[in-house]
């Protein structure tokens, strides 16, 4: 989507100043031992994943289920401690001396979850649920409910008509139509999407993403979308990062990853996707078996064990993220993509 | 709280929109059992309440004259006890104590175990565990043995039979409120409100109470019963009430030599702990059902 | 299996501590000196003291709870003050009594409960469920102290069928497997086995149509599978929830005994609480206590080692 980027109202380090840097985010998961089991074992979930997302734009992040995506998105989101790694928020380090608040980041950052109906509280009409945020920071009844009409009326839900109904009175879309209401009601810069329209029929979804489309435009938003359903990923993202066992294996440009996936893995999922065009026939293998135990991830590459093109050297050292030719907004963690690995199906220097 | 705002009704709704406890009110008004089993604790608890007036007889001074006269005697409908003081006047009085040594420990236990859990399930992690097992220990005793032997050891009186029930019932709520805050905590919602800022204070007074008070009072009406009968029952061992206070279970021990003589006036006390036992628990049937609708 | 086992009887320790930190405690939220029920109130001073070092109560009070754990393991329970003999012996003949008691109530409660709830189960909507939902909640809201005093007035009284009181013609509290003290047994064993009937009815009764209603009844009832056939079916899946259930119960009657036994003068634990509690007998309540408990957390340990052996889905493994 290229309509051209107004500056958020609250912006600072202005347009080429990424709206989140993250870096080398970490969170690992004590597994609970046996009685007599003396060493402590944990879950690799996030392991070192850095990145960044540029102002009013979108970050899709793909993957299998638990590779790690939403714990990714709440480690951002500051739901969880990260065991390590720093953010940046528009120039300021989050929660950090001199930079920007807890309370001031969460307020530019909001998210909408999976489970449009876990997500509302059960007891509270939607009117009530979008007023709750609002009304804490001490805005009045009044305001609250004025602004509260504003936003249902936005994501299309008549504020007279459903105000004053519970979540159990609504449908999937509609609720997180208030899902989407609550998040704005703070008027934030960034928005984690995780998994947001998975749940919701496909005829739903695209209402829903083409609402998601318009807010970015109006609100000049920067988007989190987190999402195993690559079609979607593809129609909203304008960057991609694929992970795979808590590591970014390849990152880059939607156009990119969808017409020059470098990874093995990448490559797998991509010919998972049922193709609607006959011409266009699944040639490289879809993946086998499951994701190994993240508990004890093999060293080396962790996806060999999957991989056909799985070599001594995936063994013995573990990939970096390098850039794929000379394209640097295009990179991979992968052995083949560098000439100097030994990998017998490295790419050459210069290839034709 | 949500506190039901009426709004004006939508020309295009179907059905008025309400909150959940307006819900519940709605279903508990359409039970027909439910209408007839509160009619008759209202009828209990307003001939208690108001016994002072509606008693025809003093319920402490008797005759010598009048002992132990059987039922549908004159001026004595219910006839009369050991001390010839009248039966009915001594069952209203005795409604005033019974009840509220029935419903003041339950209420104790709902308030004071409700904290207590709410508190152990939304810090979690090692506090909730440390709670949880110190009140693994008073499962470790069957509760009417832990009720006598706590009166026992403080000694008879109302008070300590109060406080002895209310100890036994405390862990019994914690339990309930913690595992549904445990169950609560984990949702969304709760994560979308501590994305909007929100302290600890305000998550759970707006979005744990209100979902966690629902299977706690349905808890808690279902001990109603158990603690009429318990703390009638320790009145009947000697441990509650003390003489010569109208009390059911007191009523019931002092009458138990009146059996042989005049056997239906001795088993009246009991009768009624027995009706407003199982009142209780059929009310607690219906507010379980009516709460049980989709939230 | 082994390893639950172990966890389950290493947790049970604790608990088992604790009881016993609870039983010794309990006896110091007693207002009034202990020692007044041992001494005279005009006793000399110097007597005081002699009996204060005799029974280790100038010692601060964990050393005390240190000394009376160590006589209690080696089934060592004090004297009880009210009669002069010690509270092992006491105790131990009075659980006898109690266990026959609530032994007897809580086999014809499970039972009862089982068959009604099953019936009620299988007949759900019938009469028969209505009858049994009844009984079951008669029995969990009726005070069976009551329900005593009615079955001695009905059956003691006007039928003359069987004593209102006693364990026995003689009236020694001895036990002896007669017709003529059986016949002391019925009436309350009767009346204390209305509380777990009441429970096991609705348990049974519950499980039974949850389970009619599963797919893998139908399926066995629609390949025509005998009756016979499905009800072990469900027999052998319902077993393990109404053990736990009933194993509870079990628990609870020795404790709701108490009130049944001051009805009928039972010479049980109930009989020789209540006299620990009036007489101020300390060492007596705090043995009775203790025995009992430890029988709780004993019953509980096999019947949550028990649940999951008997279990087809092996539960917990």
């Amino acid at each position: 989507m290229n309509t051209l980027v107004q500056p958020h109202s609250q912006d600072r380090g202005g347009p080429s100043q990424p709206l989140l840097i993250v870096r080398d985010l970490k969170k690992y998961f004590p597994v609970r031992g046996g009685l007599l089991e003396r060493k402590r074992r944990f879950v690799h979930a996030v392991d070192g994943v850095s990145f960044s997302v540029p102002k009013g734009k979108t970050l899709g992040i793909v993957g299998e289920s638990g590779c790690g995506k939403s714990t990714t998105a709440r480690l951002i989101a500051h739901l969880m401690a990260p065991d390590d790694g720093s953010m940046i928020f528009d120039g300021e380090g989050v929660a950090e001396l001199g930079g920007i608040e807890l309370k001031e980041f969460r307020r530019n950052l909001q998210m909408v979850f999976q489970d449009s109906y876990a997500s509302l509280n059960p007891r509270l009409s939607i009117a009530e649920t979008v007023a709750y945020g609002p009304r804490i920071h001490g805005v009045t009844a009044t305001e609250a409910g004025r602004l509260t009409r504003d936003l249902l009326f936005r994501v299309g839900l008549e504020p007279d008509q459903f105000g004053s109904r519970y979540p159990h009175e609504l449908s999937g879309g509609q609720r997180q139509r208030v899902n989407i209401a609550r998040a704005l009601a703070f008027d934030p810069r960034m928005v984690i999407l995780d998994e947001a329209v998975a749940a919701l029929d496909k005829s739903v979804q695209a209402q829903v993403l083409n609402l998601l489309q318009e807010l970015k435009a109006e609100r000049q938003l920067t988007y989190l979308f987190i999402s195993h359903d690559l079609h979607v990923v593809h129609y909203l993202s304008d960057h991609v990062m694929v992970m795979y066992l808590g590591e970014v294996v390849e990152t880059g440009p939607v156009e990119d990853i969808y017409g020059h996936a470098a990874h093995p893995y990448t490559r797998a999922l991509l010919s998972a996707v049922p193709s609607m065009d006959p011409e266009h026939r699944t040639r490289v293998p879809p993946l086998n078996g499951d994701p190994p135990n993240p508990i004890d991830p093999p060293g080396g590459c962790r996806f060999r064990d999957r991989c056909p093109h799985a070599h001594a050297v995936c063994a013995a050292r573990a990939p970096v993220l390098a850039a794929v030719g000379e394209n640097i907004a295009h990179s991979v963690a992968c052995h083949m993509n560098d000439s100097l690995s030994g990998h017998p199906e490295a790419k050459q220097e210069y290839p034709a | 709280m949500p506190a039901s705002l009426v709004l004006p009704v939508n020309a295009v709704a179907a059905t008025p929109s309400r909150s959940y406890w307006a819900m519940v009110w709605h279903q508990l008004r359409r039970d027909p059992m439910a209408l007839f089993i509160s009619a008759i604790l209202l009828l209990i608890i307003l001939s208690a309440v108001f016994a002072p007036w509606l008693a025809p007889d003093d319920a402490y001074k008797g005759s010598m004259l009048h002992r132990l006269l059987p039922m549908g005697s004159e001026g004595h409908l219910l006839g009369t006890d050991e001390l010839g003081r009248d039966m009915v006047s001594r069952l209203m009085y005795g409604g005033r104590i019974s009840l509220l040594m029935g419903v003041i420990p339950v209420l104790a236990a709902f308030v004071i175990g409700t904290a207590i859990g709410l508190f152990a399930g939304y810090v979690g992690g090692t506090v909730n565990m440390a709670i949880m097992r110190v009140l693994d220990v008073f499962y470790a005793f069957p509760s009417v043995l832990l009720a006598v032997a706590i009166s026992g050891a403080l000694g008879p009186g109302m008070s300590n039979s109060l406080i002895a029930l209310s100890l036994i019932f405390i862990p019994q709520v914690v339990r309930v409120a913690e595992s549904v805050t445990t169950q609560v905590r984990k949702l969304d919602y709760i994560e979308a409100a501590r994305m909007s800022g929100a302290g600890a204070f305000s998550i759970i007074r707006v979005h744990v109470l209100g979902n966690v008070l629902g299977p706690v009072f349905v808890y808690a009406t279902g001990l109603l019963s158990v603690s009429m009968i318990l703390a009638s029952g320790l009145s009947f061992l000697g441990l509650g009430v003390k003489p010569p206070e109208p009390e059911w279970g007191l009523m019931l021990n002092t009458l138990r030599s009146a059996i042989y003589t005049n056997p239906w006036v001795a088993a009246l006390p009991g009768a009624l702990i027995f009706i407003t036992s199982i009142a209780f628990n059929l009310l607690a049937d219906s507010v379980r059902s009516a709460m049980d609708i989709r939230r | 299996m082994l390893t639950y086992i172990f966890k389950r009887v290493l947790y049970a320790i604790p608990i088992a501590l604790s009881v016993t930190v609870v039983s010794f405690i309990l006896v110091y939220l007693a207002p009034g000196d202990p020692l007044n029920a041992i001494a005279p109130a005009d006793a000399p001073a110097e007597v005081i003291q002699a009996l204060k070092s005799a029974y280790g109560l100038d010692r601060p009070v964990p050393v005390q709870y240190g000394m009376w754990l160590l006589r209690a393991v080696q089934g060592d329970l004090g004297t009880s003050i009210a009669s002069g003999r010690a509270v092992a012996g006491e105790v131990l003949s009075a659980v006898g009594n109690t266990l026959l008691l609530a032994g007897f109530a809580a086999f014809a409660g499970v039972l009862a409960g089982c068959i009604l709830g099953a019936l009620a189960g299988y007949h759900r909507g019938s009469w028969i469920d209505r009858a049994a939902t009844a009984v079951s909640v008669i029995g969990v809201s009726i005070p069976h102290y009551w329900l005593g005093l009615v079955l001695t007035i009905v059956f003691s009284i006007w039928l003359g069928w069987f004593p209102a009181m006693g364990a026995g013609p003689d009236g020694s509290g001895a036990w002896m497997w007669d017709a003529a003290h059986l016949r002391y047994l019925v009436l309350p064993a009767l009346t204390l086995s209305v509380i777990p009937m009441g429970i096991i009815t609705r348990t049974v009764r519950a499980l039974v149509a949850e389970m009619l209603e599963q797919e893998f009844v139908v399926a066995l009832r629609a390949r025509g599978l005998s009756g016979r056939a499905v009800f072990r079916h469900i027999a052998k899946n319902t077993a393990p929830t109404v053990l736990a259930v009933a194993g509870l119960q079990i628990g609870y009657l020795m404790g709701g005994s108490i009130l049944v036994e001051t009805v009928f003068a039972w010479p049980g634990t109930g009989y020789l609480l209540n006299t620990a509690i009036f007489q101020r007998d300390i060492p007596l309540l705090q043995g009775t206590l203790l025995v009992l408990c430890m029988f709780f957390v004993v019953l509980n340990l096999v019947v949550d080692i028990l649940q999951p052996l008997i279990d087809p889905r092996m539960g917990r493994g």
